[in-house]
């Protein structure tokens, strides 16, 4: 709170809200758990997004986790799929399956692939982790829904250093083209990447107006305040003839003091003394959260 | 005559008179995939197409015209094309996609082995203006590696149908079949071989010509030379080829190849593409394994194309009738030495 892009607060209670940090703070209890029995893995960007994936798990998304199949669901696709980890765990707490096949993570004949695959694992709706795709993917979902009058949205996640692929860009005019309003295209502004920050490694400002001068609507909002980020949403989808973009800003490593806006955090595990900090960081937050909400 | 030299398997092929040239017409087999790209959107409605900006020279013009509302124009993004329709075959439809085959999926490749193969998305690329054949255009629109790196994505079908009348065929065959597929096609005028009544099943590879001397394995519009070829061995030299027309690349029908090997002892693959890589490498591949015999390889010797007219360019790249009978003799010698 307190952030340049925080929104207002609108329909969500407080308890709600609650509930909804607690479901954030189980994600990336799942994730430090998940990524510790793996031994590899991302943690910073799935840290950063947990809150973005608990709005979208526990209040944005139509779906039904016993009917991963559900010709109506909305479909959310992870287009950079290295933060797999962040959408296994929301899925696991959210019904698709038991919390304890988390730490199965990454290892032989496991249905959590390292980078997701549909064809393993229910509830995913694409084959991800080559970057750049998912909007492409995103795109031809949104235009076969409105071939056939559905009323199903499609959510594509994405990271920022992903922008710098032509492929994305190819979607975003594409997108336009056919006026998309049934997608939203949801940004991890953490202004980092593998190889250090994003306005260093290939700048991506003013990505905003980029947009717009592709046609889209934009919004941006802090993406860790999980209210504030549920409320720009909601507010998205109210946008007809355009495909829309939420760039959530975030912090990468979010919830884990010593991971937090480190770059070096983008690509590898915790051991496990720093697992075991993690998590007792995470518990003394949901405690608070507890606090809060009595 | 090559009437007098059909024998069984091969008289129920239903062939026209190839040995009168006079008699055989000259259609490009991508007028035969703009025939069966309409047919098959009558079929099923869910069959869509998507184009990067070459809707008439790809053919899938008409397909725009019949089906307005299920043509998709996406302009000059190849990777979109994969990617995107990958995204609409998850909705249930049947996305064909069509370029130039040098661009999808030689642009694409990597969309097209995560999005589509891995992913298990029923999408159908349409290659168009395969080969040197292509001709003015030259070695930057002629694919000649595109079999080599389709064959080689796991789940991926990939067809090279021989004449317009098979790609109507093929086209209509891969709409009914779910699987991402590689349809491969040309731009010239080339012989029309095939009948309406000549069958065709994908992954099932046909017979056009009786032959125990040696066989001529061959895809494409190549097939064509192929048969003559055959014909004039016979003619000039009691030779006798047996001609198999090895339209599926992937899966290949590989008891059809080891017994075409079986029983002429040696083999000869004619396609226009590289030889690394291709049809004649799968070919080879499967006959290392399971029956070795001495094998030739007709096709484009890890050279680059260029500009000229397709039959030029067919001759200069060692692809002609010519190159194809020096082959089958150089082979020939080559088994009887093992003999």
């Amino acid at each position: 709170m307190g952030r340049r892009y925080s929104a207002r607060m609108a329909s969500l209670s407080p308890e709600r809200l609650n509930e909804l940090r607690l479901h954030a703070n189980d994600v990336r209890q799942g994730i430090i758990r998940s990524l510790l029995a793996a031994g590899s893995g991302h943690s910073g960007g799935s840290l950063d997004m947990a809150d973005v994936f608990a709005a979208m798990y526990f209040q944005l998304l139509r779906h039904d986790p016993r009917k991963p199949d559900w010709p109506d669901r909305d479909r959310l696709l992870l287009s950079c799929g290295h933060i797999a980890p962040v959408r296994y765990s929301a899925m696991a707490y959210a019904g698709y399956f038991p919390v304890e096949e988390l730490l199965t993570l990454r290892h032989f004949g496991t249905r959590l692939q390292g980078h997701p695959e549909r064809v393993s694992l229910p509830g995913l709706e694409t084959t991800s982790g080559p970057l750049g795709e998912g909007l492409a993917q995103g795109t031809g979902m949104a235009l076969g829904a409105k071939m056939d009058r559905a009323s199903w949205r499609v959510y594509v996640v994405t990271s920022d250093g992903e922008h710098q692929c032509g492929l994305h860009w190819e979607a975003m005019m594409t997108a336009a083209k056919f006026k998309l309003d049934n997608l939203t295209c949801i940004v991890d502004r953490n202004f980092i990447q593998i190889d250090g920050g994003t306005e260093n490694v290939m700048p991506l400002e003013p990505l905003a107006d980029k947009y717009r001068a592709f046609n889209w609507e934009v919004f941006e909002c802090d993406g860790n305040d999980i209210g504030a980020f549920i409320e720009t949403v909601e507010r998205a989808k109210q946008v007809e003839g355009k495909p829309q973009v939420v760039i959530a800003h975030t912090v990468l490593g979010k919830g884990v003091s010593y991971m937090e806006g480190d770059y070096l955090w983008h690509g590898k595990p915790p051991k496990p003394d720093e697992a075991a900090l993690a998590m007792r960081e995470l518990q003394s937050a949901r405690e608070l959260i507890g606090a809060q909400g009595g | 005559m090559a009437s007098t030299s059909v024998g069984d398997a091969a008289g129920a092929m239903h062939l026209v008179d190839y040995a009168d040239s006079s008699a055989v017409k000259q259609v490009p087999t991508r007028n035969g995939f703009g025939e069966g790209l309409v047919e098959a959107g009558r079929r099923d409605e869910n069959v869509i197409a998507i184009c990067a900006d070459l809707s008439e020279s790809t053919r899938m013009e008409a397909f725009k015209k019949t089906f307005p509302a299920r043509y998709v124009e996406i302009g000059v993004a190849e990777q979109m094309l994969v990617a995107m329709a990958a995204g609409l075959a998850a909705t249930g439809k049947i996305p064909f996609i069509a370029s130039y085959a040098m661009f999808n999926p030689g642009r694409s490749w990597e969309q097209v082995r995560t999005t589509m193969a891995l992913n298990e998305a029923n999408v159908k690329i349409a290659g168009a203006h395969a080969g040197v054949s292509v001709g003015p255009d030259g070695a930057t629109h002629q694919a000649i590696e595109d079999i080599a790196i389709m064959r080689v994505i796991p789940k991926m079908t990939v067809v090279v149908p021989c004449d317009s009348v098979q790609t109507q065929k093929a086209t209509l065959a891969v709409a009914a079949r779910t699987g991402a597929t590689y349809l491969r096609f040309a731009r010239a005028e080339s012989a029309v071989i095939t009948t309406d009544d000549t069958p065709f099943e994908v992954g099932r590879a046909q017979t056009f010509r009786d032959g125990d001397d040696v066989a001529l394995v061959a895809c494409g519009i190549l097939v064509y030379n192929a048969l003559v070829a055959a014909d004039r061995l016979a003619r000039e030299d009691h030779i006798e080829c047996r001609v198999v027309n090895n339209h599926t690349i992937k899966p290949m029908d590989e008891d059809a190849i080891v017994e075409a090997a079986r029983a002429c002892g040696a083999v000869v693959t004619v396609e226009e593409h590289q030889v690394h890589g291709g049809m004649g490498s799968r070919v080879a591949e499967i006959l290392a394994a399971r029956h070795p015999v001495p094998i030739e390889f007709i096709g484009v010797q890890d050279r680059f194309g260029q500009s000229g007219n397709p039959q030029d360019l067919v001759e200069e790249y060692g692809m002609g009738v010519s190159a194809i009978c020096d082959a089958v003799k150089r082979v020939l010698a080559r088994k009887r030495s093992r003999a």
